[in-house]
């Protein structure tokens, strides 16, 4: 079996997230975030720079704890990728694909290459490849971490049009088979009903307003408690 | 978790991976010591069993940044947080390819320093046996060094702070089994305190590393 094209079986690809705050450097920058996403759902993370949005998405993804509120839904779900590509530029493309894959237990890579338009590129070294080869290659790593919950952060930054047609099935194809993704991006992808998500309402409030910002996150406190 | 042994093997030995760096390091200490306090075969012979463990455990810091930093820069780090294995794990295996790659050919070159430096002839056993036994405990608290200096700017020099003292044990126990050695005594006592330390780090470091780690990444 190339690539896993059944349906996702356990760990479930809902999510769901309620009343969650989240901190950059230790200081509360979102609260109050909730939402819901059920297999086949996409959600569109929108809002000015700074917001938050990558730091909610790593709080998704398990490398941060929230601050407050809760996460539904396994950290085993998740694939995450964030703005680096993660690429080791002295593997060729292959070797940097079949890696990610043996890590996380899914047999080939063929179909995956295939869908970003990598194939031919799979003998040359990752450092050689253009800035959008390399997303390319960052978001087939994707398809093979056979993770039914994508969350992504910007993938679409240096894709030219054809790219993010690419990008875009592939998110249409990982959907239909029961997945889900959380992305932060500001083109549209034309995915079926995919929701939006402005965080804009939900950027700390002062603590006069019941709020969390400027309060630090005491975990380190808690730790040695 | 084989998967991410071989590839920290291959970036090792491809282009700027630094495999060989450390033996390199380990040889020019060796030759260069007899030029500093001269040919005299009897001084060199005296001081070679400091000398050879000063080298190796130098010649091991010098790789030891690269462990996490590297991964830090270019996002991987984060991508094997999240992967299904295990921190701990990703921390173990990849101290144990850093001692493939630094303190194994040590270990082998070894001998080869030793004749440099005129080290007694019955040294020879303790110090392969000694560097054997001792080098992977470099590794260990090196790799808990690099994962608490990890995403720090220039966290070279910080981590040599970090790490040096915590070598001292290691050193003392490497260097007095290579002397007992040379002398023709039996070295038996700190070749096993040698592994007690090595099995300690070993037991215990990967979950600091790996804690250490995931607070870095916030």
């Amino acid at each position: 079996m190339p690539l896993r094209m059944d349906r996702f079986s356990a760990p479930d690809a809902s999510l769901a997230v309620t009343g969650l705050a989240v901190a950059r450097a230790g200081i509360a920058v979102l609260e109050g975030v909730s939402f819901a996403l059920s297999p086949g759902q996409a959600l569109v993370i929108r809002g000015p720079n700074g917001i938050g949005k990558t730091t909610l998405l790593r709080t998704l993804s398990g490398l941060q704890p929230p601050l407050a509120g809760r996460i539904e839904g396994a950290a085993e779900a998740v694939a995450y990728a964030g703005h680096a590509d993660g690429l080791k530029a002295t593997l060729t493309v292959a070797e940097n694909l079949s890696f990610w894959a043996a890590i996380h237990g899914s047999a080939g890579i063929g179909p995956a290459l295939a869908a970003m338009n990598l194939t031919a590129l799979q003998g040359r070294p990752a450092g050689s490849l253009s800035a959008g080869q390399k997303r390319r290659l960052a978001l087939a790593r994707m398809l093979v971490s056979g993770r039914p919950v994508w969350v992504m952060d910007e993938p679409t930054v240096s894709l030219d049009a054809g790219s993010v047609a690419l990008f875009a099935d592939a998110v249409r194809a990982h959907l239909a088979r029961g997945g889900a993704a959380v992305m932060a991006t500001h083109i549209d992808l034309g995915l079926p009903g995919a929701a939006v998500l402005d965080l804009a309402p939900f950027r700390a409030r002062p603590p006069a307003e019941g709020g969390l910002a400027g309060r630090f996150d005491n975990g380190f406190d808690e730790a040695f408690a | 978790m084989i998967a991410l042994l071989a590839r920290d093997l291959r970036l090792a030995v491809r282009a700027g991976g630094g495999f060989g760096l450390g033996l390199a390091f380990f040889l020019i200490v060796t030759a260069l010591v007899p030029f500093g306090v001269g040919p005299e075969g009897g001084t060199l012979a005296r001081i070679a069993p400091g000398i050879l463990w000063v080298g190796a455990l130098l010649a091991c810091l010098l790789s030891l940044d690269r462990i996490f930093a590297l991964d830090f820069e270019d996002g991987s780090l984060d991508l094997l947080a999240t992967a299904p294995i295990p921190l701990e794990a990703v921390v173990a295996v990849k101290s144990l390819a850093h001692w493939l790659t630094t303190g194994l050919p040590l270990v082998l070159a070894a001998p080869v320093f030793g004749l440099l430096l005129n080290l007694p002839g019955p040294g020879y056993g303790a110090l392969v046996a000694s560097l054997a036994v001792g080098t992977p405990a470099l590794s260990v608290i090196g790799a808990f060094g690099a994962a608490l200096t990890v995403g720090l700017k220039r966290g070279g020099l910080l981590l040599s702070l970090l790490v040096l003292p915590l070598y001292v044990p290691t050193l003392i126990f490497g260097a007095e089994a290579v002397r007992r050695g040379a002398g023709g005594l039996d070295f038996a006592t700190p070749l096993m305190l040698l592994a007690a330390i090595t099995a300690g780090a070993l037991a215990g470091l990967p979950f600091a590393a790996a804690a250490a780690i995931r607070v870095n990444l916030r």
